[in-house]
C-alpha cells in the first residue's frame, strides 16, 4: 500500500505496524505530529494503544519505560531540547535496558525554525551507550521502526532514533504494510535484578552495557542502512549521514565520482570509515547538525586523509546543509536563479489578532511603566512573541519553566519587580515545581500563567492542567488572597491592571492567570460546531 | 519529468491545500513527490513556504537548489519576490496580486508590482477578486492552482480529478466550485 506521508507521519505508521502499544509525548516542533497521526489511527484507537499527550517529556520517557518493562513496544517523542527534560530517565534506560522494544525518537530543529539551540541529539546516543538511527528517507523513517523494534529488544537496550526538521516535515510516497504486526503479550521478568539502579546492580550492569558496545558497532558495520558505495575517483571521499545523504546526491544526477560512505546507524562504523580514509586523499562530511561525526574521524581515524567539513569551513558551521551548500563544498557549479529582492521585507511570526496574550501584554506594558527597574522573566511558547515589537515585554527566554524559577532568583538577588510570565501548558510542564520553590520562601515575585487552554504553538494540543489552575496553585500553598482570575479582553483594562498593581506591590508570591480561549483553537471549535449544526 | 514548485504565503494562508491537490494528482500518476513543509512558530503570520517537487525519477534532496525552482505559486506578491534566488531563469512566478500587509515596513504596492514584472514568466491574479464574482469565495488558491497548471506540467484533467479525489468528502457543491476556481486560473495562463 502506498501512502503520502510526512516523515513524523510515517515515523508514526512504522511504529504502529511494528505493534506498538503506548506513545508517550509532549508537543514540540517538529515532533508534534507523530503523537497527532497516531491519536487519529483507526488501528491505534481499535487496539487501544495509549496516546494521550503526556504533561512533559520527563513523565513521558518514564511511562515508555514502565510499559517496556511489562513487555510491550513502547515510543517516546520529543523535540531535541524535550531531551533534556528528560535526559535523566533517558540515560537511565540505558543503565536499565529494556524489555518490550523502546524506541526514543527525537526531532532535532537545525537552524532553529522553532527552537531555542540547534543542539544534536546524536550526542546523547553516545552518551547513553545505545544505538542510535538516522533516517535518509521516509521510507528508511518507515522501515527503521520495525527494525529499531527488533534491535531494542535484541539488544535489550532502548534505541535513539533521530531525525531533523526536513525529515519530520517533509511529505514523500511512503510503501507501508498491508498487516499490521500484533502487540506483543504482557511479559515481565521477575528475576530481573538491574531495574533496581542500585549501585550495587548497576556497576554490574555498566560492564554489561559497555561490554555491548562492540556487538553494536558491528551491527552498524553491517546495517543494510550504512553503505559503502565505490566509485573510481579516490582523491575524495564522502561521508554523509542522514538527510545530508540527499543533498549529496541531489549535486550528482548520474552518480557520484567519488566514493561515499552513508550512514544512518550508529555507533559509528570505524570499520567503514577506516577503509574510506585508508583509500581516499581526502575525506568530506557531510551531516545535519553539529559535527558529530568530523569530531570523532579527526580524533580516532590513522592515515594521511584530510578531514574537511564543518570544522574547516568547507561547509557552514551552523545551520541546516541544503543542496547549494553541497554543491559549494564540492566545487559542483551552483544555478544562477534570479537575484534576490531588495525590496522584500522580513515577515516574522507574531501573536493572532485577537489572541489573549496581547491583552495581557498590554495590560502589562502600562501598569511596568510606572516601574521602569521592572524584569520580565518570558517562556516558552507563542507569548514568547511578547519580546517583539510592539510590545518588547519580555527579557528572558531560556526553556521551558524557566520563567518563574529565574524570577525567583533575580529577587533573590535583590530585584524588584520580578515578574514571570508562563503558558498553561508549560506551566504544568516545568513550571510547578519552581513555583512550589518560590512559595517555600514567599519570594517576592508576581507570576502571570497565561492560561488559553491549551499547548498553543504547536498547533493546539491539550494541555494537561486546564481546569486545575487554582487548585494547582492552592494546593502549592499559595494565600487564597494572592491568586487572581482575569479575562484577558479590552473591556476588561481597567481590572487586569489593577490585579497586576496590587500584586507586583504585594511583598511576596503571587499568581495572576489571565484565562481566555486560544483564537486557534477557538476559531476550529466554531467550525466543528458549525459542521455539526449543518449536519443535524 | 521533473518539476520543482515552490508554494509561499503567509502563515495561515492555506499554500498547504494548494499542495495536496498537486500531490495527489502526482500521487495517482506514479511521480515520486518530496514536499517540505513549515510547521510551528511561523505559522503565527510569518513567511511561510514549502518545497515540492514532483518528478518521474527518484528524487534526492527534500530541498530545491538555487537557481532549480520552475515555479513559485505564491498567495501574496511580496512573498512570491522572496524565493527569487531559487527560481530558474525560464520559471514561471504565479501570484495573487493582493498584498497582506501585517508589518510596518511592507514596501509600495507599484515597488512589488514592478519587481514582479521584472521576472520574464509572471501571471499576477486578484483571485480573492474573481472568486468573489465567481461565488466561490472558499476556492480562490485554487484559480492560483490552475494558472500554474502549464507551469506545472500536469495536465489539465488529471489536476481535475484530483481536485474530486481530495474534495469528494466534503460533497459535490465543494467539489464544482473547486473545478470552477481551476477553469477560471487555467484561462488566465499564458
Amino acid at each position: 500500500m502506498r501512502k503520502l506521508l510526512l516523515g513524523d507521519e510515517a515515523i508514526a505508521q512504522g511504529a504502529l505496524d511494528a505493534g506498538l502499544s503506548g506513545v508517550y509525548a509532549y508537543p514540540g516542533t517538529p515532533s508534534t505530529e507523530i503523537t497527532e497521526y497516531i491519536q487519529n489511527s483507526k488501528l491505534a484507537v481499535e487496539r487501544n494503544v495509549h496516546r494521550r499527550w503526556c504533561t512533559n517529556e520527563k513523565t513521558a520517557m518514564e511511562a515508555a519505560l514502565g510499559m517496556s518493562f511489562m513487555g510491550k513496544r513502547a515510543l517516546v517523542c520529543m523535540k531535541h531540547v524535550g531531551l533534556n527534560v528528560c535526559a535523566d530517565p533517558f540515560v537511565n534506560s540505558g543503565m536499565t535496558g529494556v524489555n518490550g522494544g523502546l524506541v526514543v525518537l527525537v526531532a532535532d530543529d537545525p537552524s532553529m525554525h522553532s527552537s531555542q539551540d540547534e543542539q544534536d541529539s546524536r550526542f546523547y546516543g553516545k552518551f547513553a551507550m545505545i544505538p542510535t538511527l538516522e533516517p535518509s528517507t521516509q521510507q528508511e523513517a518507515y522501515d527503521m521502526m520495525e527494525m529499531a523494534y527488533e534491535l531494542s529488544e535484541e539488544v535489550c537496550l532502548p534505541v535513539l532514533m533521530r531525525v531533523t526538521t526536513r525529515m519530520a516535515h517533509s511529505r514523500a510516497v511512503v510503501e507501508v504494510k498491508e498487516t499490521p504486526r500484533a502487540e506483543n503479550e504482557l511479559n515481565y521478568d521477575a528475576k530481573a535484578s538491574h531495574w533496581v539502579l542500585l549501585p550495587g546492580n548497576a556497576i554490574k550492569r555498566n560492564i554489561t552495557v559497555t561490554g555491548q558496545q562492540a556487538e553494536l558497532e558491528q551491527r552498524a558495520v553491517e546495517s543494510k542502512y550504512n553503505k559503502y558505495i565505490d566509485a573510481a575517483d579516490h582523491s575524495m571521499g564522502i561521508i554523509a549521514s542522514g538527510i545530508a545523504y540527499n543533498y549529496l546526491m541531489e549535486c550528482y544526477p548520474d552518480g557520484c565520482p567519488y566514493p561515499v560512505l552513508k550512514i544512518s546507524q550508529y555507533p559509528m562504523p570505524k570499520e567503514l570509515i577506516g577503509r574510506m580514509t585508508a583509500e581516499c586523499d581526502a575525506v568530506l562530511i557531510a551531516e545535519e547538525g553539529q559535527p558529530f561525526i568530523e569530531d570523532l574521524v579527526r580524533g580516532v581515524m590513522p592515515g594521511n586523509a584530510v578531514i574537511k567539513g564543518r570544522l574547516t569551513g568547507e561547509l557552514p558551521r551552523t545551520g541546516e546543509l541544503n543542496p547549494d551548500a553541497l554543491k559549494r563544498a564540492l566545487g559542483v557549479e551552483v544555478r544562477e536563479g534570479y537575484d534576490s529582492c531588495e525590496d522584500v521585507a522580513p515577515r516574522p511570526p507574531a501573536l493572532c489578532q485577537g489572541c489573549g496574550h496581547r491583552d495581557v501584554y498590554t495590560a502589562l506594558n502600562e501598569v511596568l511603566k510606572d516601574y521602569p527597574n521592572a524584569r520580565v522573566f518570558g517562556d516558552i511558547g507563542c507569548y514568547t512573541l511578547g519580546f517583539m515589537p510592539p510590545f518588547k515585554a519580555i527579557h528572558s527566554c531560556v526553556d521551558m519553566g524557566a520563567s518563574i524559577t529565574m524570577a525567583k532568583g533575580a529577587s533573590d538577588a535583590g530585584q524588584w519587580p520580578a515578574v514571570a510570565i508562563i503558558g498553561d501548558s508549560t506551566f504544568t510542564h516545568s513550571g510547578m515545581t519552581g513555583l512550589l520553590d518560590a512559595i517555600n520562601e514567599n519570594a517576592n515575585i508576581t507570576v502571570i500563567i497565561s492560561d488559553n487552554l491549551t499547548t498553543g504553538m504547536t498547533g493546539g494540543q491539550d494541555s494537561a492542567g486546564t481546569g486545575k489552575f487554582e487548585a494547582i496553585c492552592r494546593g502549592l500553598g499559595l494565600p487564597e488572597e494572592h491568586l487572581r482570575v482575569v479575562v484577558p479582553l479590552p473591556k476588561n483594562m481597567p481590572e487586569i491592571t489593577q490585579a497586576l498593581r496590587e500584586e507586583i506591590e504585594y511583598r511576596g508570591t503571587s499568581v495572576i492567570i489571565p484565562r481566555r480561549e486560544c483564537m486557534q483553537t477557538l476559531q476550529r471549535h466554531l467550525k466543528q460546531k458549525k459542521a455539526q449544526e449543518a449536519k443535524q | 519529468m521533473k518539476t520543482d514548485i515552490i508554494l509561499c504565503g503567509v502563515g495561515g494562508q492555506g499554500i498547504l491545500s494548494i499542495a495536496t491537490v498537486i500531490g495527489e494528482a502526482a500521487m495517482h500518476e506514479n511521480l515520486y513527490i518530496k514536499q517540505a513543509e513549515v510547521h510551528g512558530m511561523s505559522q503565527r503570520g510569518g513567511d511561510v513556504q514549502s518545497n515540492l517537487r514532483i518528478s518521474s525519477n527518484p528524487i534526492n534532496s527534500d530541498l530545491i537548489a538555487l537557481g532549480s525552482a520552475d515555479v513559485i505559486i505564491s498567495m501574496e506578491p511580496m512573498e512570491a519576490l522572496r524565493y527569487l534566488p531559487f527560481l530558474s531563469k525560464e520559471g514561471w512566478i504565479i501570484t495573487s496580486s493582493k498584498p497582506f500587509v501585517n508589518i510596518p515596513n511592507y514596501p509600495e504596492v507599484e515597488t512589488v508590482m514592478a519587481d514582479l514584472n521584472k521576472v520574464k514568466n509572471v501571471i499576477i491574479l486578484d483571485i480573492e477578486q474573481l472568486a468573489k464574482d465567481n461565488e466561490i469565495p472558499r476556492s480562490a488558491n485554487v484559480i492560483l492552482l490552475g494558472a500554474a497548471q502549464k507551469a506545472l506540467g500536469i495536465e489539465y484533467d488529471k489536476l481535475e480529478n484530483a481536485i474530486r479525489r481530495v474534495f469528494g468528502r466534503k460533497g459535490d457543491a465543494v467539489v464544482d466550485a473547486n473545478l470552477k476556481a481551476l477553469a477560471i486560473g487555467k484561462e488566465a495562463q499564458r
